[in-house]
């Protein structure tokens, strides 16, 4: 069974993210880029899955600027057999991306795509949800639990109060939550290993597909800081205090 | 426990860190010798993740190992084009006149204000593309040794559990054996630490003295942006016996680098060097270009300071110290970027000889160093860190404008470092209390807020990597004797002196570090060991930092 795995380069999870001074977008200009975390679970299950005899190759995949490479190598360094480099200096919308991953499951012909439930630096959530779309394919997404036996994936997903299971025909779509697993270290043996790894690069435009953005963005503004709270005398004065200063009663 | 599990890998040079001194060994190693295999770690996430520095840099030794490094694009964009040296009282800045007669150290004409990380990030995809082999995330944990010659370096194991058992995640650390090692750590590394006591490199030499330097990195508004300013300070809000000053560059876009230096040979165990470094902001000369902007970075590190009277012998069976590991920081000028370089430089080239020769130790970067503009220099500046220790900060300024003006570095005496910095603190009851003002949250900050602009950030689930030797020394000297300096000198809140009241105790929030190595100095008993964290922990300095 073959896997990809798509895997996104954004503001490392440690890094406070800066507004740009004119509004325009988030500083990344030397800003320390690592995988999207949600990724490194994907990509650890799909190591996890070729461990347990499931899996037989794992291709990982990335689109974007030329260091997204390094996040690429990383997947590598896990256990991702080879890596596919998509280059486009656009910031490629969730449609875009998954446009460009229909044109790679058709190359690929993959049993499985595991993505992340969504990157850590838009939050968008849909890229998973587009691909199994445009695929036709069907979705397991917020897996906590992944289970392959039959020609079928069972999921499990993290949804409001509970978990629902569901069962899959192959070839399917699942995407990552928190809880699917603890992705391991990327050890420097493995690290090293991977350096010898095949990566292939290829241009959006060698798949036939657009990824000129669609969206526009009108502004980027950093949360309103919140003022510093006073301690109230007594009930009365809280009510006096509610109604003639912040005037909500 | 996990030597069996290693996996080796073998090159010609093993480099320990990722700054300008191992930077510039790695390339000029390639450079002299294109079949070598170099291999770099750096415990940063990334190169530069690390790196804290003003910095206006010289070019020197960068244009003697790259000539054409303008053409590669090296970021070195904001000339100095404005300087001055105030001397502050507490709410007046005085211009010291003549600063090109009387301090011609702090002569800038030429120098560059970087962002040091930015630097060496440049600088590593120089390496990278003359097939130096970088491995950022990754902390050189161990020594290895073999018949009194050093074999290369162990990298730290990951995924071990606050109680020292492997986790789920346990990944063994990876032996990496080299002919030759070179430690280019920074200020007091901690295999520099262990090799100096291996081959007893501080044999007849000064002790160390260093300096902890603590940094913000500043977004201002466009009208008060002056690029290429240079602005240094002293005198106010420190005391005559203790050493320091504050430092603003303004470069780049509307960034602006505020720093300040506090010597640890400072005697008053009340002493806060965060808390001054926070009310100097405060003072008029500085505050005007704070105002309506916003503090986008923090980060802190220790630097040496002995100069030429403290560099330890620089090589042993199978490799070498290099830059500020060595201690080559030029404290007049305030600059060690250019020599930590030209000491990496000239220890590759004393690598590729011995290496070419099949000698165990690159013996002959001793006699380069020697021979070099970088010992020239050193040697011209060697009393004037010393005199202030001797004659406080008051006579020391004087004597080196003497020094500088009169004798212009050719005394035929040289000073000496009398004391290690933990050796000169003076007990909670002599030492007089110092009132800070409380941060106001717009110029000056707590260290908790700063610390989290450091992007600081530690497996929680590991051990706790500041070593107390012994737990009870903690009790006797630091908190009755001391009162819990390191409370104050940390600029992280990792130290903590909590039930005061009662049964006090020290406690470490070791996930807060910086990796300044403060702790590690300045200890009174020296009862504290900084090692390694798992690699990849601590700062993420950003670009621009």
């Amino acid at each position: 069974m073959k896997v990809l795995v798509p895997v996104k380069r954004v503001i490392d999870f440690n890094i406070k993210p800066r507004v740009k001074a004119d509004g325009t977008g988030v500083e990344t200009a030397g800003v320390k880029m690592s995988m999207n975390p949600f990724d490194e679970i994907a990509v650890e299950e799909a190591v996890r899955l070729k461990e347990k005899g499931i899996a037989t190759e794992i291709v990982a995949v990335s689109i974007g600027v030329q260091q997204a490479q390094d996040t690429l190598r990383t997947a590598l360094a896990m256990g991702a057999d080879r890596a596919i480099l998509v280059l486009t200096d656009v910031a490629v919308e969730p449609l875009g991306v998954a446009k460009v991953l229909k044109a790679l499951v058709a190359k690929e012909s993959p049993d499985l795509v595991i993505l992340g439930k969504q990157a850590i630096d838009d939050d968008m959530n849909a890229t998973g949800q587009m691909l199994a779309g445009l695929l036709g394919w069907s979705q397991g997404t917020f897996a906590s639990k992944i289970e392959i036996a039959d020609g079928r994936a069972v999921v499990t997903r993290e949804i409001d109060g509970g978990l629902e299971t569901v069962s899959l025909a192959l070839p399917a779509i699942v995407t990552a939550d928190l809880r699917l697993n603890e992705p391991r270290y990327a050890s420097l043996p493995n690290i090293m290993k991977a350096r010898k790894k095949p990566m292939e690069t290829v241009a959006p435009g060698d798949l036939g597909v657009d990824v000129t953005p669609r969206l526009t963005t009108l502004s980027v503004a950093e949360p309103p800081t919140r003022k510093a709270g006073v301690k109230v005398e007594s009930a009365a004065d809280l009510v006096a205090r509610l109604r003639n200063e912040a005037k909500v009663i | 426990m996990t030597e069996h599990a290693r996996e080796t890998m073998e090159f010609d040079v093993v480099i320990v860190g990722g700054g300008p001194a191992g930077l510039a060994a790695a390339i000029r190693l390639r450079q002299l010798a294109p079949d070598a295999t170099v291999c770099l770690i750096e415990k940063g996430s990334e190169i530069g993740a690390h790196i804290l520095s003003g910095a206006v840099i010289e070019p020197r030794a960068l244009a003697e190992l790259l000539p054409d490094w303008q053409e590669r694009g090296a970021p070195l964009n904001t000339p100095v084009s404005e300087e001055a040296m105030l001397y502050l009282t507490e709410s007046r800045g005085y211009t010291v006149p003549m600063l090109d007669r009387v301090m011609p150290h702090m002569r800038n004409h030429g120098n560059y204000i970087v962002s040091l990380g930015d630097v060496c990030r440049w600088l590593a995809v120089q390496a990278e593309e003359l097939g130096v082999e970088i491995y950022p995330g990754f902390a050189g944990a161990e020594i290895l040794e073999e018949d009194g010659r050093v074999v290369g370096v162990a990298t730290g194991d990951m995924g071990i559990g606050r109680d020292g058992q492997p986790g789920a995640n346990y990944a063994p650390g990876m032996e990496l054996r080299a002919r030759y090692t070179l430690f280019a750590e920074g200020c007091r590394g901690s295999l520099t630490k262990r090799a100096m006591a291996m081959y007893n490199l501080r044999k007849g030499v000064d002790p160390q003295t260093y300096g902890l330097g603590i940094k913000e990195l500043w977004e201002i508004p466009k009208d008060l942006h002056r690029p290429g300013l240079v602005q240094h300070s002293f005198g106010w809000p420190l005391d005559d016996r203790t050493y320091g000053g504050a430092w603003m560059y303004h470069f780049g876009e509307n960034l602006v680098s505020y720093g300040f230096v506090v010597g640890l040979d400072y005697p008053n165990t009340w002493l806060s060097p965060f808390d001054e470094m926070q009310r100097l902001k405060l003072h008029p000369s500085f505050r005007k270009f704070f105002e309506g902007g916003r503090r986008i970075a923090y980060g802190a590190r220790a630097l040496s300071e002995g100069g030429l009277q403290s560099v330890p012998r620089l090589t042993f069976p199978g490799g070498a110290l290099v830059g500020d590991a060595a201690g080559f920081l030029n404290v007049p000028k305030i600059k060690g970027t250019h020599t930590a370089m030209k000491s990496g430089m000239l220890a590759a080239e004393a690598v590729a000889e011995a290496m070419a020769a099949g000698k165990a130790e690159p013996a002959s970067y001793t006699r380069r160093v020697r021979q070099s503009w970088l010992w020239q220099e050193l040697r011209g500046v060697r009393n004037i860190r010393p005199a202030f220790a001797r004659f406080g900060m008051k006579g020391g300024a004087l004597y080196s404008g003497i020094d500088a003006m009169l004798l212009r570095g050719r005394a035929p005496w040289t000073l000496h470092h009398r004391h290690a910095d933990n050796e000169v603190l003076e007990s909670a009851t002599v030492s007089t209390p110092i009132a800070y003002p409380k941060p106001d949250g717009r110029i000056t900050f707590d260290r908790l807020s700063s610390v989290f602009l450091s992007a600081t950030n530690h497996e929680e689930d590991q051990p706790v990597h500041l070593k107390v030797r012994n737990p009870d020394l903690w009790k006797t000297v630091n908190w009755d004797v001391f009162r819990s300096p390191e409370s104050r000198y940390c600029p992280a809140a990792v130290y903590e002196a909590v039930d005061t009241d009662t049964a006090p105790r020290l406690q470490i929030n070791a996930q807060n570090c910086v990796h300044c190595k403060t702790c590690d100095i300045k200890d009174p008993a020296q009862n504290i060991d900084w090692v390694t964290p798992e690699g990849a922990g601590g700062p993420n300095y950003p670009g621009g930092m």
